[in-house]
């Protein structure tokens, strides 16, 4: 498999001349392989934007180096490494640039001097991957939350990049709208391979990546499938990690007596468990 | 205050709609220079028949300007008023108790009057056919050889359309803050003038802190899209120019060249 993104004994501040401040980010490697979806999670404050912002090439670590595609980032090949990252951010307003819809899908397309014909074709292409080819000349005050959040998909699609990086992408919408949103991600991932890095604190949202990297106090705390991350358990909430509804049910019912076998990863899996578990006896 | 167009925008299938915003503004500057040509009735009739006829061609119906601009036509007409009454010189037309009225006084403030209102017109003719962006645009284009002096040209459009952009999403931020404070027993709406200034700072506080958070996270947004100035960087609104833009444009100079014969 081939690897896309590393990271190496990454360290950073935002306060280099206070070192009695703890660094944002202290120590993390990792490595994401093409076309994996690698979820980030951890409490508040863990530094899991800082490091996103690093991975960008935002922030520049005091410490430790980021590599894409096997190129080291330095400050030559920074805007070219960034048009092979698209990211989103939390706050669907903030975030959107142009007058209308196509205008904002436009916008990375023009900073990087693509020629007008070339760019409609993206526009489009970019706003049919996500579905808005309908609002295309929408201002943003007309778009539901939702809705804005997949333009500012298309936004980051419209390059074309290897890798798509969501900082809570979801966190501010209403369910429908960050179903609508994880859809549209989890189609795009089959369809063009593309390597999803989402930061989330929605556990359902974490449990659908291929890997977990689990972040407390700046540091990597953990990595693994999701299944091996939240096999640890009681560890997790003792950090401030909620565990999903169908492994703290089956939790609680285990310490009721309950024969379960643990570990679901979805609430289909623990209901056929818990009727057949009288089976089990 | 709703009611006010001045400044303000309304979709339309007109020609005048459809030109090029280039053509539109250099129009209309071109046209307020040309309105100072004027200096006799034959002059001051073909700018305004001038206006009308573009006005027309717009779908504008006169009331609804004159509705929308109603400040401005009270100060209109208080203008025609104080020279009516006020400019002396030429034969006495009106002399009854204190009132006189001289000739030159009715012929100036009428002139005076219709030099205002063909300049308000045509400028909202300009607002109401076109787009705030499509004029941003236009001006980012038209400025663009004051680039080789320095003048931040694309940063200055960039500004002004992202301004625009916001103005609706701030709106609703303010309209939300101020129920907020209303929700906790703040009272805006009533009171002595200086309780209302004071309850006003609960709004603006928020909104500013709120307005810079926005601010550095569009810069950040702006930079991941690789965001770097205006070098290098192509557009995806295109303007066109078209042969009706050539031809409004030889229109006006086919008037000028009139108001130049007619003018003494
Ligand atoms: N601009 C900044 N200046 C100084 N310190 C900062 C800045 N941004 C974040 N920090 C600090 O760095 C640490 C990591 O913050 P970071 O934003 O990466 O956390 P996070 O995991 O994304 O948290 P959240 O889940 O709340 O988004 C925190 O202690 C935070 O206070
Ligand atoms: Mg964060």
């Amino acid at each position: 498999m081939n690897e896309i993104l590393s990271l190496k004994n990454i360290a950073f501040t935002y306060v280099p001349d206070q070192p009695e401040v703890k660094n944002a980010v202290e120590d993390v490697s990792f490595a994401v392989n093409e076309g994996e979806w690698i979820a980030i999670v951890g409490h508040n404050g863990s530094g899991k934007s800082t490091l996103a912002r690093i991975i960008n090439g935002l922030l520049f670590p005091q410490q430790g180096s980021v590599s894409v595609l096997g190129q080291p980032m330095n400050e030559e090949n920074l805007w070219d490494i960034r048009s092979q990252m698209g990211m989103v951010f939390q706050n669907p307003d903030n975030q959107f640039v142009g007058a209308t819809v196509q205008d904002d899908v436009a916008f990375a397309l023009e900073n990087n001097g693509v020629p007008y014909e070339e760019m409609v074709e993206r526009v489009h292409e970019a706003l049919a991957q996500v579905k808005m080819t309908d609002f295309l000349d929408n201002e943003p005050q007309h778009l539901s939350g939702g809705q804005k959040q997949r333009v500012a998909i298309a936004g980051a699609l419209a390059l074309r990049p290897r890798i798509l990086i969501l900082d809570e992408a979801t966190s501010m919408l209403d369910p429908q709208g960050r179903a609508e949103v994880l859809a549209t991600v989890m189609k795009l991932r089959e369809e063009t391979g593309l390597t999803v890095l989402s930061i989330t604190h929605d556990l359902e949202e974490a449990m659908l990546a291929d890997r977990l990297l689990f972040m407390n106090g700046g540091r990597k705390f953990a990595e693994g499938t999701p299944q091996q991350i939240f096999d640890l358990g009681d560890e997790l909430v003792k950090l401030g990690l909620d565990l999903p509804f169908p492994i703290k049910m089956a939790k609680l019912l285990q310490q009721q007596g309950v024969a379960l076998e643990g570990g679901y990863m979805t609430e289909e899996e623990l209901v056929n468990d818990i009727w057949i578990s009288n089976f089990k006896k | 205050m709703g009611k006010m167009i001045f400044g303000r925008f309304l979709p339309g299938d007109s020609v005048v709609h459809k030109m090029d915003p280039r053509a539109k503004l250099l129009f209309v500057f071109i046209f307020i220079v040309a309105v100072f040509l004027a200096n006799n009735a034959w002059s001051y009739a073909v700018l305004l028949a001038f206006t009308f006829l573009v006005m027309t061609i717009s779908k504008i119906k006169l009331r609804y300007l004159i509705n929308g601009l109603k400040p401005i036509m009270i100060l209109l007409v208080f203008t025609l008023f104080i020279h009516i009454f006020f400019t002396k010189g030429g034969a006495v037309l009106v002399d009854w108790k204190f009132i006189e009225i001289h000739e030159e006084g009715l012929r100036q403030g009428i002139f005076i009057s219709i030099r205002f209102l063909v300049l308000v017109f045509m400028t909202s003719i300009l607002t109401l056919t076109t787009s705030p962006i499509a004029i941003t645009d236009g001006m980012e284009m038209l400025l663009n050889p004051l680039k080789k002096v320095k003048l931040p040209v694309h940063e200055l459009a960039l500004m002004m359309s992202i301004a625009l952009r916001f103005i609706p999403t701030l709106m609703d931020e303010t309209d939300k803050i101020m129920k907020a404070q209303m929700a906790r027993g703040s009272d805006m709406t009533s009171g002595p003038i200086k309780e209302r200034i004071k309850a006003v700072v609960p709004l603006l506080v928020p909104l500013f802190v709120s307005a810079f958070k926005r601010a550095e996270d569009l810069a950040t947004a702006m930079e991941v899209r690789g965001y770097r100035g205006g070098e290098g960087r192509t557009r995806y609104r295109q303007l066109k120019w078209n042969l009706r833009d050539t031809l409004a444009l030889v229109v006006l100079v086919l008037v000028i060249g009139l108001l130049v014969f007619l003018r003494n």
